[in-house]
């Protein structure tokens, strides 16, 4: 017993030591986004002043980035969805293939698809100066996020059998899609959508490239700021980022947790 | 309680064969006809083809170029399963886990754009005839295997299919629970007069639920008939060998008597040339040596309460069992006589 709370104790500290080693930086940060004069420290007094800047400076990055992410979501969703399906139904050496490619752009850097994406498309004027142009490369990014979380879930179920339990009650194709395949793979496609959103809200390298003065994202117009102004300035963006992205981060997995054991718990009872 | 009218469907395969994908030669081209109303049992060893055969009835799998799958006289070969209107009973349930017992049961019904009402309404009924009232809100994987197994079976019948078609249904229940359900599932065919088709490998299952029993061996069917007529007269020596136990002793039949080195039977219908007799366990007692027909040694004793099953070798053959409610102990190696009804002999 003795000897057991020691290890929980110690093993307790440990953890908050780590905690507050990758946590204290970005306090400090943000206190630093708040303060009036970052030299002089907190005596200097509390100021919403420099948010107030950054919100006049960089509102569109903000604006940007949401933008972004969440037609990145769409169209993840519409594309990885079904191609996960199709991956999970039809199990042969050409979906097990790609299932394999679609770890290249994880495992490719970020810079080298940008810089392949300005090589094709840079001399397409109008997309190459657009917000799609970003679109294209985040979609490339994190598109394989969502079709592995969505693969997982329906390789855990029977879904060959659900089908055609389904079909033999009479429904068609859209049915068993709508009734039977999405909501058993609710679980997947809303851990894929965390992914995909904090993915493309954060997603810094690649877009360094893809963007131009016009379209700069919410983490580019950070890097300007840290880069160009005033430290407090910069920090006070930190500050806005945090509270855009915690509050969707924790509504998303607020989301997925209540029906998680009705979704997850695949049939009993194989062959 | 209200039966459904429902109108029987005949089922007929013609020379229907299935070959996968891969090479898998799954069926030998069939023919079988199943009367409106029958309740037909698939039975066989694993991978002789028996789930292939029902997944091509269901429209699940599409029979080899030439095969025909007739409903009531009608070619459905090309219909897929949705709209066969055949109900399925899986042996892993396969019930939707994103819906509660209610909404599974009623899904067919919502497939046909059925109002909430009459869903409703029929969801009850079939509540109550699986008894499974109290379940009704529960989650899928709050129920036991074999309220998974009732919910199954409602949920395939509450749309009023034209067939039940169920594969192994209660192979994933311990023995008390399928002794249960499966005399429920009798009554149940019975009372609905559905036709039904019930795969299974467990003869007892087959007995007791078939009108007529196919058993199948490496894709072909060995022999089509009603339980006691398989049991009683096998086809070939797969059919003699699968159901139950059947002992065979060699000998020549001449002038009505059946001669062997461990003595004679009287046996006056043998067929001209037969060198091998079969017999069922409870054809045979044991008796004094002087009215014996065959005497044997005990190689095994089994006590099972009311009767005592005994291993006798008489040739160089498998040992005969024979059983026997005789009040004493039989010692390993004591020599004891057997008496054979004649009714019972066999020659394939
Ligand atoms: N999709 C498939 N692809 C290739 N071969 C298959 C496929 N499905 C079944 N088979 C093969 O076809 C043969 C018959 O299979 P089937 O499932 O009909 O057997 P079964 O009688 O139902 O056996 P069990 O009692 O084990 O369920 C087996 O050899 C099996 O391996
Ligand atoms: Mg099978």
């Amino acid at each position: 017993m003795k000897k057991r709370a020691v290890l929980f104790w110690a093993q307790l500290g440990f953890t908050l030591m780590v905690c507050a080693f990758l946590i204290v930086p970005v306090v400090l940060s943000m206190l630093a986004g708040v303060t009036v004069n970052y030299q002089n420290g907190l005596e200097s007094g509390l100021t919403l002043r420099w948010i107030g800047e950054v919100w006049a400076g960089y509102r569109q990055t903000i604006f940007l980035s949401i933008g972004i992410s969440l037609v990145c979501l769409a169209v993840t969703l519409v594309l990885g969805v079904p191609a996960a399906y199709v991956l999970a139904k039809r199990q042969n050496a050409m979906t097990r293939a790609i299932e394999e490619l679609l770890v290249m752009p994880v495992a490719v850097p970020g810079l080298a698809t940008a810089l392949a994406l300005i090589v094709t498309y840079g001399g397409a004027g109008g997309f190459r100066t657009s917000w799609t142009f970003i679109l294209v490369g985040h979609v490339l990014f994190t598109l394989p996020f969502m079709v592995r979380s969505v693969l997982a879930v329906l390789s855990a179920i029977d879904l060959k059998t659900l089908e055609e339990s389904a079909s033999s009650l009479g429904a068609g194709f859209g049915q068993r899609f709508f009734q039977i395949v999405l909501p058993n793979c609710r679980g997947g496609i809303l851990a894929g959508s965390l992914m995909v959103v904090t993915l493309s809200m954060g997603e810094f390298n690649m877009t360094w490239l893809l963007h131009t003065p016009l379209t700069k994202t919410l983490p580019v117009g950070l890097a300007d700021a840290y880069a160009s102004l005033r430290l407090e300035i910069g920090s006070a963006y930190t500050l806005v980022f945090f509270v855009m992205i915690v509050p969707l981060l924790l509504a998303m997995q607020a989301m997925s947790r209540p029906r998680k054991s009705k979704t997850a718990k695949a049939d009993i009872g194989e062959e | 309680m209200m039966t459904d009218p429902v109108q029987p469907l005949a089922i007929a395969l013609s020379r229907c064969g299935k070959t996968f994908a891969d090479g898998t030669r799954a069926l030998e081209p069939l023919d079988l006809e199943i009367k409106a109303g029958e309740t037909v049992v698939f039975l066989g060893p694993s991978g002789c083809g028996k789930t292939t055969t029902l997944r091509i009835i269901a429209g699940l799998e599409d029979p080899d170029a030439g095969g025909r799958v007739l409903f009531d006289g009608v070619d459905v070969t090309a219909q897929p399963i949705e709209q066969r209107n055949v109900g399925m009973v899986f042996q892993s349930y396969a019930l939707f886990p994103n819906m509660t017992v209610a909404e599974n049961i009623g899904y067919g019904l919502r497939v046909r754009r059925a109002k909430k009402p009459a869903i409703a309404a029929r969801v009850d009924e079939m509540l109550g005839m699986m008894r499974i009232e109290p379940l009704a809100d529960r989650r899928i994987d709050q129920l036991s295997g074999g309220q998974r197994q009732r919910v199954a079976l409602a949920r395939a019948l509450a749309v009023r299919p034209r067939a039940l078609l169920l594969d192994e249904p209660l192979t994933a229940l311990d023995a008390k629970l399928r002794d249960a359900l499966r005399l429920e599932i009798d009554e149940l065919l019975r009372r609905l007069g559905i036709t039904a088709i019930y795969v299974t490998h467990d003869q007892a299952e087959a007995m007791a639920l078939g009108d007529r029993i196919a058993v199948m061996d490496h894709g072909k069917m060995a022999q089509i008939g009603p339980p006691r007529e398989i049991y009683r007269r096998p086809a070939t020596r797969f059919v003699a060998d699968f159901i139950g136990t059947m002992n065979r002793i060699s000998g020549v039949a001449r002038g009505g008597v059946f001669v062997t080195d461990a003595g004679a039977v009287p046996w006056l219908e043998a067929p001209p040339g037969t060198t091998e007799a079969l017999f069922r366990p409870e054809d045979v007692t044991v008796v004094d040596e002087g009215q014996a027909h065959l005497k044997g040694s005990v190689v095994a004793a089994f006590f099972l309460g009311d009767r005592t099953r005994l291993f006798v070798k008489v040739d160089a053959n498998k040992p005969l069992v024979v059983e026997t409610d005789a009040r004493r102990d039989y010692a390993h190696g004591e020599t004891v006589g057997l008496r054979i009804d004649p009714r019972g002999l066999m020659a394939l």
